[in-house]
């Protein structure tokens, strides 16, 4: 594995930002204070940081109603993101776009979607702007198993195969459409197979475990710079909260979801690795682990505090000012 | 200098210039390379499905004039994520009818970006597309469906009645950093007027006087430009003098060029290609009604389709459609 202590450090930083992140969240709307709808990535840090571990500047990723984690992952600053929830003026979007449109375009992050599957064709649009300007970038769009049935991700894996495009397709199997067992809705044991139908390579990934995730992001990611064109990569996971914020569960089984907790958590599987092949010493992680707690701390409280958007910035940024 | 062309050349033209000049233009759609770049093959490109993009391929090559599978969705869909990203694409969406399966990227992305982040994303997104009935295509090619595009806070939406304000105005479409979809009434494709060689542009939100009166404001969009300005002229055989207004311009919609004329006139009829209900026709009766009120001398009268699908045969077709007879009668009812 070709990753330096400093990546390592990052990684774990990010992985523990996203879930604190989440964990954060869900005390916040517990305690009454914050609005809207929340869907937490909590379970699937490892596949944000592996595969973003693999991107840079040049690069673009599109993500879903779940998307805090890519956000984290792709470099986007908690404060802002903190302050776009809270719906301050300061917020990352202006406190126009909430949990379900943060986006930071500056990060090359495209936002994250309301609408189930509409971040493929984004992505895909976004690879093909790497493509026809020859930027060398690469774009990726995240989406869960759900997304996988809808017509958008069929039509966009087609063009951009076609297309050679340099683009990797993050399918994010955590077993769960909203409330429905992915194996309801979806005929195939694995998404990847989906990929055949458009003579594009595929791959799968344990999406518990940065380091194969992070492997397998890397060839695909490769292979998109080297204009041979998209991957599909499935990603098997699991999602620890509901749904959304306030979801009773009543569908999903405790133990199913304990089961994961305790033995294949990916924070946890990360750190037996990185400190049993002594790459890091713990004391390393906890330090990190107080600085991201630290940091989010302060971010509620920025934005608890951070002025709400003037009533007139209703009518702003529907057009451009021509 | 400026020579007869058709709506359809003029378009064509238009975007040849955008493509010349801004390497970030591409055009996308089903057929509008349409077998291009096989010429060794002894074969011709097909231009897409009116013509309007022939020989755009030949001169700027796959890599900014793609052929898209038939899938008006990821088509769009990823149209959207190109402007986003730096690219000023321009979609041809072959009939307005298939926004039924492709309403999304328009619907919940394109339009709302810019504002969901905060002003910080930008949409340069051009998406042509024919409308109107006329050419016995039936219920699923026909429709004027501009009203829902028009609708949507974050969308424009344009419609030129000739072939000066189609090269015009879909320039000044590529260039704006909004997405933009522009109509191609199938009503006026293919008629001719004087457009100059080089580039210009038409600006979005401007409505025009195509001609001039003083007992009666005709408002037409499209293809019901041509036939207001025919019943104007019927009209003033009687002694009634027309004003047609020209809209050109769906969203924004330019309400002040309507006032004013109604002002002069006192009475207003509205006529339009699509259904009656929900529509563009209603939103000029409404502006009457609300901005002026004080002005209006008899009830606005709307000549548009009936709340039917469009019918295939020629004759019931006719009846769909507005005519100039039909504005003539109208204007009689309100006099």
């Amino acid at each position: 594995m070709d990753l330096t202590k400093e990546q390592l450090l990052v990684t774990y930083r990010k992985m523990r930002m996203i879930r604190s992140f989440e964990e954060k969240l869900s005390e916040l709307v517990t305690a009454g204070k914050l609005g809207g709808f929340l869907h937490l990535y909590a379970g699937q840090e490892a596949v944000a940081a592996g595969v973003c571990g693999r991107l840079d500047e040049r690069d673009y990723v599109s993500t879903t109603h779940r998307g805090h984690g890519h956000c984290i992952a792709k470099g986007v600053r908690a404060k802002g993101m903190m302050a776009e929830l809270f719906g301050r003026s300061t917020g990352v979007c202006k406190g126009k776009g909430g949990s379900m449109h943060i986006a930071d375009l500056e990060a090359g992050m495209l936002g994250a979607n309301g609408i189930v599957g509409a971040g493929i064709p984004l992505a895909t649009g976004a690879a093909l702007t790497c493509k026809v300007k020859n930027t060398g970038g690469v774009a990726v769009a995240f989406f869960g198993d759900g997304a996988s049935n809808q017509g958008q991700f069929h039509e966009a894996l087609n063009m951009a195969a076609n297309w050679k495009l340099p683009a990797v397709y993050v399918v994010e199997n955590n077993g769960w459409g909203e409330f429905t067992p992915t194996e309801f809705v979806v005929p195939v044991k694995d998404i990847a197979v989906r990929a055949d139908s458009y003579a594009m390579r595929s791959d799968i990934a344990d999406g518990n475990d940065f380091f194969d995730v992070y492997e397998k992001a890397g060839l695909a990611v490769e292979a998109a710079r080297a204009g041979e064109g998209p991957t599909l990569l499935e990603c098997k996971t699991y999602r620890y909260y509901g749904h959304y914020v306030g979801d009773p569960l009543a569908y999903r089984s405790k133990a199913e979801a304990e089961k994961w907790k305790t033995e294949r958590d990916p924070l946890d599987a990360f750190e037996s690795r990185v400190v049993g092949d002594a790459m890091l010493e713990a004391e390393e992680l906890r330090r990190i682990d107080g600085e991201v707690t630290a940091e989010l701390d302060a971010a509620v409280e920025a934005a608890e505090n951070d002025p709400l958007p003037d009533p007139a910035s209703l009518y702003e940024d529907v057009y451009a000012q021509e | 200098m400026a020579r007869e062309i058709t709506v359809a050349a003029a378009i064509n033209e238009a975007l040849r210039i955008a493509l010349e000049m801004d390497p970030d233009v591409v055009l996308m759609g089903e057929d509008v390379a349409g077998g291009g770049t096989r010429e060794a093959e002894g074969t011709d490109e097909a231009g897409g499905i009116m013509g309007t993009t022939r020989g755009l391929v030949t001169q700027f090559g796959n890599e900014r004039v793609l052929d898209t599978p038939i899938s008006e969705m990821g088509m769009l869909g990823t149209a959207v994520g190109a402007a986003l990203t730096g690219l000023r694409p321009i979609v041809e969406l072959m009939f307005i009818d298939f926004l039924g399966v492709c309403l999304d990227p328009l619907l919940n992305q394109a339009s709302k970006l810019r504002y969901m982040f905060g002003g910080k994303a930008r949409v340069p997104l051009t998406v042509r597309t024919v409308t109107g009935a006329g050419m016995q295509s039936a219920a699923q090619h026909s429709q004027s469906l501009y009203w829902i595009t028009a609708g949507i806070p974050g969308l424009k939406t344009v419609i030129p009645s000739n072939a000066y304000d189609a090269k015009g105005l879909l320039l000044a479409s590529i260039r704006s950093d909004d997405p933009v979809v522009f109509c191609e009434p199938k009503g006026v494709l293919f008629d001719s007027c004087d457009v100059p060689e080089g580039d210009y542009i038409v600006p979005l939100g401007k409505a025009a006087v195509s001609r001039e009166g003083s007992d009666i404001t005709l408002v037409g969009m499209g293809a019901t430009v041509k036939m207001a300005l025919a019943a104007a002229e019927a009209l003033a055989a009687d002694g009634t003098s027309a004003e047609v207004i020209d809209l050109r311009s769906l969203a924004p919609l330019d309400e002040q060029t309507v006032l004013t004329s109604l002002e002069k006139t006192g009475r207003l009829v509205v006529v339009d290609e699509a259904t009656p209900r929900c529509g563009i026709a209603s939103d000029i009766a409404r502006l009457c009604v609300t901005k002026g009120f004080d002005f209006l001398d008899a009830p606005v009268g709307c000549v548009t389709a009936p709340h039917t699908p469009v019918p295939f045969s020629a004759i019931l077709e006719q009846a769909y459609m507005p005519s100039p007879d039909k504005i003539v009668a109208a204007v009689r009812e309100l006099s």
